[in-house]
């Protein structure tokens, strides 16, 4: 018999409002299934429950606003688990030992906060790196230890969620979280023009071989497997960060922390306002198909209210893209710590001097902003060149 | 299919894409990606369920005629008549 | 010397090469002449340069030891050969006390280039007066390199590279390998003593280790890979100074670390590799670092108890395994 309780979900997050529940009393859970909604300051976030057992009773109401550690629901013949639920007080402290020194600051990172679970520090730290709940994890280690290959996995996991087809899902919560939502993103870019110095860069540049490829691609195709020009970008952007690490991580503690992933997250505006940014994982390492796939799951979960926790928290680098019926150009504010964000207008048709003669052309423009603790002008500039260079040989991609 | 049984269809695709808006009071002339707020992923998704649901394949060239919804009812009503003659 | 060639042939190799090279280098020890060598590797080498140059001593470890630190002092390039390890300790006075202090001391006025060569080793049922592995004692000793051939490359390359180094350089010869045998190039050719080397790559484990128990581990990384552990093996060469960056450079990639050393597990090199490890690459480990070393027994001298006092290629996979999860 144990407590569901009401997990954290990011550092900041203080209490949780109980949107929906997605099981009833009586109800078989196992470990990583979703259990109910909650509605937070980035929005509607499915909960998962880690241990397996009968729903027995539901404590929490819908509507209610709890805060984080509160008790959710009862749940019956669960292996009673040593492992503390996040957002739980911190264990007991064992009979026999005096409490733990303290442990040495490596920013704040599974070692100190997930102190009962058993995980080698190569899984904390790939798991600290990318706001992996430890807990959600099951060990493949030695004695049952969660090992790097258990997290990767997980992330792998995380990337490849299958898109529940449009439509599918119920009807999205109350808009009533939007308020806090537009607090939470005023929060956070007054943090990020406060405290990152920005340097913006822009860069315009022929797009018709993109478009082009585009095209004749998509021609041969039908509607479910077309490409939008959004797939190039993600992963012209994935492919060049891989060159220029120092736009890809974090910046925490006073130090840049290079990702060894990379992590595209892809602003996406929800109707009626709003946006997130979730993470496409390891973008690079992605077909464009595949990037389509992902890009297309988000947007539809985006758009449902559906998303989770940690695709909100993982992305290394932003991409903010216009789409096809907007403006010229647009400069982003980096998402912290991430230390930089690209901006893609939406194409535009105009005179163009090719060879000598001015000719109509697609262009596209975009924008840098980073961050010159890290980085500086010239080197940004070589990166945004990168880019637009990749964008150019689109069947490479 | 008469154009009524057509527009039903439309409607209730729509409604699944942008659930949050009232479809009853959308004016038939409008730019639906305006209206319903929908980004380039979407409207592709409003094309894979014509392609699913009524078995149209719209090229990409024809996108513009299907940005309203009259647009839209013209054009499938053009090619299911074709499919059947 | 080239084709087919054993580790002893190319200690001599290395030996003779100096000795063509360099006239003030001079070889010395207990029947390194008249009997050519306990282990016979500088038979054939009295007649070739005459007593001169190749020089039985009484025994007495202290004092020929001592000479020859005196002969390093006085210009020359000597050549000190100590039967084992074993012996070694009635000389360590003289290593520890003059030859790695006397740059030190003298502010810089003096150095002592003498080579000190020595066998160590088990495996030979020679028993616990002639079997141990004392390496660390050495490699403790700010102010001397130490040096553990284990192919027959290192064996006669090393030599020269250590003499030319201007402070002490003891070499250690595993006596299990003075009978492997191995192609050597028809050159004797220097090598760098400032490296460790990969003589296996891999993903999954990096297995460090050094001299005799370098065949062991590869033997038993060959073992491995049949169950698909892929294991990187680091064959350390230089004991002092320890090559961190190529030890720290494998361990960051596979994130898991076996240590095979011969010597006694308290205190052990073993020992040392592993708290640089966790020093330095802390955040990358994946697993619980190992290691095989010798059971904290004198050798025994019967042949199944020495067996099993010493790291084998059993215990080595077992190890792995282990820390790899049981995969």
């Amino acid at each position: 018999m144990s407590e569901f309780r009401m997990p954290s979900l990011g550092a900041d997050m203080e209490a949780g409002t109980l949107v929906e529940w997605l099981k009833k009393p009586g109800d078989r859970v196992a470990p990583g299934d979703v259990v109910a909604v909650v509605e937070t300051q980035k929005g509607a976030i499915e909960i998962e429950i880690f241990e397996g057992g009968i729903i027995e009773r539901l404590i929490a109401k819908v509507g209610e606003t709890l805060p984080v550690g509160s008790p959710l629901a009862i749940i019956a013949g669960s292996q009673p688990s040593s492992v503390p639920q996040a957002g739980q007080t911190a264990p007991e402290v064992e009979p026999e030992r005096p409490a733990p020194p303290p442990v040495e600051t490596v920013t704040e990172t599974a070692a100190t906060a997930q102190r009962g679970i058993r995980a080698s520090p190569a899984a904390r730290k790939l798991a600290a790196d990318h706001h992996v709940d430890l807990e959600a994890l099951t060990g493949s280690g030695p004695e049952g230890a969660i090992v790097y290959v258990d997290v990767e996995n997980w992330l792998h996991a995380a990337a490849r969620q299958p898109a529940s087809p449009p439509g599918t899902s119920p009807p999205p919560p109350a808009r009533r979280g939007r308020e806090a939502m537009r607090e939470a993103i005023g929060a956070t870019m007054a943090r990020a023009k406060r405290e990152i110095p920005h340097y913006y860069l822009q860069h315009t540049f022929e797009f018709d071989r993109a478009l082009d490829w585009l095209s004749r691609t998509n021609a041969a195709l039908g509607p479910d497997r077309r490409l939008v020009p959004g797939t190039l970008l993600v992963k012209a952007l994935a492919l060049a960060c891989r060159e220029f690490a120092d736009f890809n991580g974090y910046w925490r503690d006073g130090h840049f922390e290079a990702s060894q992933s990379v992590n595209v997250g892809t602003a996406i505006a929800i109707p009626g306002g709003g946006l997130v940014a979730p993470a496409i994982m390891e973008a690079d390492r992605l077909e464009l198909p595949a990037v389509m796939e992902r890009l297309r799951d988000l947007v539809n979960r985006v758009r449902a209210g559906r998303y989770r926790g940690s695709e909100l928290t993982g992305a290394t680098v932003t991409l903010s893209s216009l789409g096809e019926r907007s403006v010229e150009g647009l400069w982003p504010i980096i998402n912290p710590p991430q230390v930089a964000i690209v901006g893609a207008g939406t194409p535009v048709e105009r005179p163009w001097i090719r060879d000598g003669r001015v000719v109509p052309a697609a262009t596209l423009m975009l924008t840098l902003a980073a961050d010159h603790r890290v980085s500086d002008g010239h080197r940004g500039a070589r990166f945004l060149a990168a880019i637009a260079a990749k964008l150019q040989e689109p069947e490479k991609l | 299919m008469t154009r009524d049984e057509l527009r039903r269809i439309l409607l209730d695709e729509l409604g699944r894409l942008a659930p949050e808006v009232d479809l009853a009071s959308l004016d038939e002339q409008s730019d639906l990606r305006e209206a319903l707020e929908l980004d380039s992923i979407s409207f592709l998704n409003f094309m894979t369920v014509l392609d699913k649901r009524l078995g149209v394949v719209v090229p990409e060239a024809d996108y513009p005629m299907l940005y309203s919804l009259s647009g839209a009812l013209d054009y499938l009503e053009r090619h299911l008549s074709d499919r059947r003659s | 010397m080239s084709g087919t060639a054993t580790y002893r042939d190319a200690v001599r190799a290395g030996i003779r090469d100096a000795l063509i090279r360099d006239p003030r280098c001079f070889l010395m020890g207990e029947d390194v002449g008249r009997y050519g060598g306990c282990y016979a590797v500088s038979k054939g080498l009295l007649d070739e340069f005459g007593p001169e140059r190749i020089r039985d001593t009484p025994l007495s470890e202290s004092g020929f030891v001592g000479a020859g630190i005196g002969a390093a002092l006085g210009g020359m390039r000597p050549i000190v050969e100590v039967m084992t390890v074993n012996f070694s300790l009635l000389c360590l006075d003289q290593i520890l006390n003059n030859a790695a202090t006397i740059r030190h001391m003298s502010g810089g006025q003096f150095s002592i280039p003498v080579v000190i060569r020595m066998a160590s080793g088990a495996g030979r049922q020679l028993a616990a007066q002639h079997s141990h592995s004392l390496e660390v004692w050495y490699a403790h000793i700010p102010g001397i390199r130490v040096l553990a051939p284990a192919t027959l490359e290192d064996a006669q390359g090393m030599l020269w590279t250590a003499i030319v180094d201007p402070d002490p350089v003891v070499i250690f010869e595993n006596v299990m390998l003075y009978n492997m045998t191995g192609s050597l190039p028809a050159e004797v050719r220097p090598v760098d003593i400032d490296k460790a080397a990969i003589r296996r790559a891999g993903t999954d484990l990096s297995i460090v280790t050094y001299g005799g128990s370098l065949w062991k581990c590869m033997a038993a990384a060959a073992a491995l890979a049949e169950a698909g552990i892929d294991a990187e093996v680091i064959d350390l060469r230089t004991l002092r100074p320890l090559d961190d960056e190529t030890i720290m450079a494998s361990v960051r990639r596979t994130r898991r670390a076996l240590l095979v050393d011969e010597g006694w597990r308290s205190g052990s090199l073993a020992a040392e590799i592993m708290a640089r490890i966790v020093e330095q690459c802390f955040w990358s480990l994946d697993a619980p670092l190992a290691r095989v070393c010798s059971e904290e027994v004198p050798i025994p001298y019967p042949k199944h108890l020495e067996d099993a006092a010493l790291p084998q290629v059993s215990a080595i996979v077992e190890a792995a395994r282990r820390i790899m999860g049981a995969r």
